[in-house]
């Protein structure tokens, strides 16, 4: 009998000790919350960063700051509401320490309440609107904002003696921005602006183009939402504005390398400024882009493929810097000033925006081989969101 | 048979139909008990609530009264701008959003109503369709207003009677909206069981007899229009009340065919139609997006098609047979 108790006794101690000397506790998983839009017509965004996510697990590796990444996926169809409460269902049910993904401002917006409410950090991969950040002192940007990728290509412009430019956007967050940035850039630099904004849903681009090609500018400068470029290269081509001598400008996002081989060579000459091309010359780069084709045949990394493996990166680099320690303040203060080589060039995190500061490229859509590619020309570096750093 | 005898028998047959059987008192204490059984899942079941009373809100125009629509979310799009942006410019109050909602939806619900009420089935879906169509265009474009497709940002809701918070676990906010439905189903019960919802089954079975009896056709249906509107809005003020947020979305086509879909599976023309598909819609979608968040409207698609094709019969058939139990029931109790 006594034997039997002090076993039990002993026993009982070990687990307890077990328990209480933190070894179960490094154990025990990081949640990450990854809502991002797999179906419905922004799925190609969800598609390239859940490739990514999966790409950073495998290659370099789930455990960080001695405790494991465990990613759960959800699917807010691009629909606010679902994602809102699949965020707060992520934080109540599923206790995930990091909320991430994000694939359009509208989504990011009506998550932040949760982030504050919560204290968790929401790592916006995608969605560029510049006042994102602003929205929670919880929100880690590593994506790009618009105004950042549309100044350069307003000063580019200018420079290369182009004076009237036309420009058609996407009425939304990121729209908005990308038109209001470039239009107040180039018209201090000289230049006249005339503007246009096309609806998000169901866009028809003819009306608009027809507007366009009767006011012959010089360059259309074009912003539309990732995926959705091809059709806006198929219409600008049957308008017939690259034979009337309208130079195509725009922000990256129009000659999205996921979709830029399907346009064929329509979008041959489109300067574009950008944060990120699958051409970008590096072998840090070409190692990324091998890795990811190998795992996704058929695909080509873009733009949303870095957000995603940078924002995972840096989930893991705060991890890292707080020992696994996952509460929501110690992981945003470690994000803050967090610097790396990227594949796309250096970033830094903006300790006091929590946004990324990163390269903007100019490039220019050409063949490499058979494959057409954004070929980058010109760096500017260390661009900060210019709307806020104005502030 | 003289006239007094006649009007003791509809009365005691409205009675009897409007008495409430066990059933109906174990499905509202378990709607209430879930909020105990399933805390992990509040938020889910608050989507429930505002998804039942948007199907109950239909339920009233086509199960009662016969009338299709496919612009529904028009209303609920009503109800969650008219709330949200109350709670942002003038007072948070819920219940103030709530009528506000309500107020809303039912105005735009009688504005409406003469077009509704022009012309046949196929009239009907054309108009319904074209006002959310309408209305959806409206508030992309008044961004200003709206907040376009960003969405209406930046609600913040006051506590519910002063005193419960809306928290993240969503408890204030199912127990509030399912409160909410509960009393409006109460209404709804009333109304479908008194001589005006008699009537409206009369003018959905038959018009030109109905007419001919000497029944109000066009105001009759003009008023449960209004009716269903007002509810359709308290769906949408809830909506924007407890997800603190509006976006375009609420009035997308897609609300309104999803609204279809839930009455199909629940079945229309009785009350506890829209609550029952509503249930099944959403656990449904939910169970298979967290198994495939990439191909789930696949599977719920293919779900669809087989229920319609077979399956429905079993859940409208096992109903019909309780409902059939219950009359009995009933009648035993009145002799």
């Amino acid at each position: 009998m006594t034997v039997r108790r002090t076993l039990l006794g002993g026993m009982l101690g070990l687990a307890l000790a077990a328990s209480t000397s933190g070894f179960a506790l490094a154990q025990e998983a990081v949640k990450i919350g990854l809502i991002l839009p797999m179906t419905g017509p922004f799925a190609s965004t969800g598609k390239q960063i859940d490739a990514a996510v999966k790409l950073f697990l495998a290659r370099e590796g789930a455990t960080h700051g001695g405790r494991k990444l465990e990613v759960i996926l959800k699917d807010d169809a691009g629909n606010a509401d679902a994602t809102r409460r699949l965020a707060q269902e992520l934080v109540v049910n599923d206790k995930v320490s990091v909320l991430a993904g994000f694939g359009l401002t509208p989504l990011a917006m009506a998550t932040a309440q949760i982030a504050t409410q919560a204290k968790v950090p929401e790592i916006v991969m995608a969605a560029a609107t510049a006042s994102i950040t602003e929205a929670s002192p919880y929100i880690v940007r590593t994506s790009f904002t618009l105004p950042q990728a549309s100044e350069p290509m307003a000063h580019w412009a200018a420079k290369n003696g182009v004076k009237k430019v036309f420009t058609v956007v996407t009425d939304y967050g990121p729209g908005i921005d990308a038109e209001t940035s470039f239009a107040n850039t180039f018209k201090e630099a000289g230049g006249t602006v005339e503007s246009v904004r096309i609806p998000l849903r169901n866009p028809d681009f003819a009306p608009f183009l027809q507007r366009v090609s009767e006011a012959k500018p010089d360059a259309l400068f074009v912003f539309v939402p990732s995926g959705v470029g091809a059709q806006f290269m198929k219409q600008f081509i049957e308008r017939g504005l690259d034979k009337a001598g309208v130079k195509l400008i725009g922000t990256g996002d129009v000659v999205d390398d996921d979709i830029l081989e399907g346009m064929g060579d329509v979008a041959l000459g489109a300067i574009t400024t950008h944060h990120y091309s699958a051409a970008h010359d590096s072998p840090a780069n070409k190692a990324f882009v091998e890795a990811f084709q190998k795992a996704n045949p058929g695909m080509r990394p873009n733009f949303m493929a870095v957000g995603g493996y940078d924002g995972m990166k840096l989930i893991a680099k705060a991890l890292d810097a707080t020992k696994g320690d996952a509460s929501g303040d110690k992981l945003i203060a470690a994000m803050k000033g967090a610097s790396w080589e990227s594949v796309r060039g250096p970033v830094k995190i903006d300790p006091d925006t929590r946004d990324i500061i990163q390269n903007i490229y100019v490039r220019k859509t050409q063949k490499l081989g058979s494959e057409l590619h954004n070929v980058e020309f010109e760096t500017i570096k260390d661009v900060k969101d210019p709307v806020k750093a104005r502030k | 048979m003289t006239m007094p005898v006649l009007e003791t028998r509809v009365r005691q047959a409205l009675f009897a139909s409007r008495r409430w059987h066990p059933a109906e008192i174990v499905f509202w204490c378990l709607a209430f008990a879930a909020f105990l059984l399933f805390p992990r899942n509040l938020l889910l079941l608050n989507e429930i609530a505002i998804l039942a009373l948007f199907a109950l809100s239909l339920d009233l125009i086509l199960g009662y009264a016969g009338i299709v629509s496919l612009g529904h979310a028009a209303f609920l799009g009503m109800g969650a701008y008219a709330a949200g942006l109350l709670a942002k410019h003038v007072t948070a109050d819920p219940f103030a959003g709530l009528l506000a909602g309500m107020g809303a939806a039912g105005l735009l619900g009688l504005v409406t109503s003469p077009l509704v009420l022009r012309g046949t089935d196929l009239t009907r879906l054309m108009i319904t369709l074209g006002v959310a169509l309408i209305l959806y265009e409206l508030a992309n474009s008044f961004s200003t207003l709206t907040g376009g497709a960003d969405g209406l940002q930046g609600i913040m809701m006051a506590p519910v009677l002063g005193l419960f918070d809306f928290d993240i676990f969503g408890r204030t906010a199912y127990l509030y909206s399912l409160s909410v439905l509960f009393l409006l189903f109460l209404i709804a019960r009333r109304v479908v069981h008194s001589p005006f919802g008699l009537s409206l089954r009369a003018i959905r079975d038959n018009p030109l007899r109905a007419a001919a009896s000497g029944v109000p056709n066009d105001r009759r249906l003009a008023a449960v229009y209004t009716l269903a509107a007002a509810y359709a809005g308290a769906a949408g003020a809830l909506l924007a009340q407890t997800t603190q947020f509006v976006s375009l979305d609420v009035l997308d086509f897609h609300r309104s065919a999803d609204l279809m879909l839930v009455l199909i599976i629940g079945g229309a023309g009785y009350l506890y139609g829209g609550l029952i598909g509503a249930i099944a819609f959403k656990l449904l979608q939910d169970l298979i997006a967290s198994f495939t968040p990439q191909y789930w409207m696949f599977w719920i698609g293919l779900f669809l098609v087989l229920f319609v094709l077979g399956g429905r019969e079993m859940i409208h058939g096992a109903v019909k047979a309780a409902a059939a139990r219950f009359a009995r029931l009933g009648k035993g109790a009145a002799r």
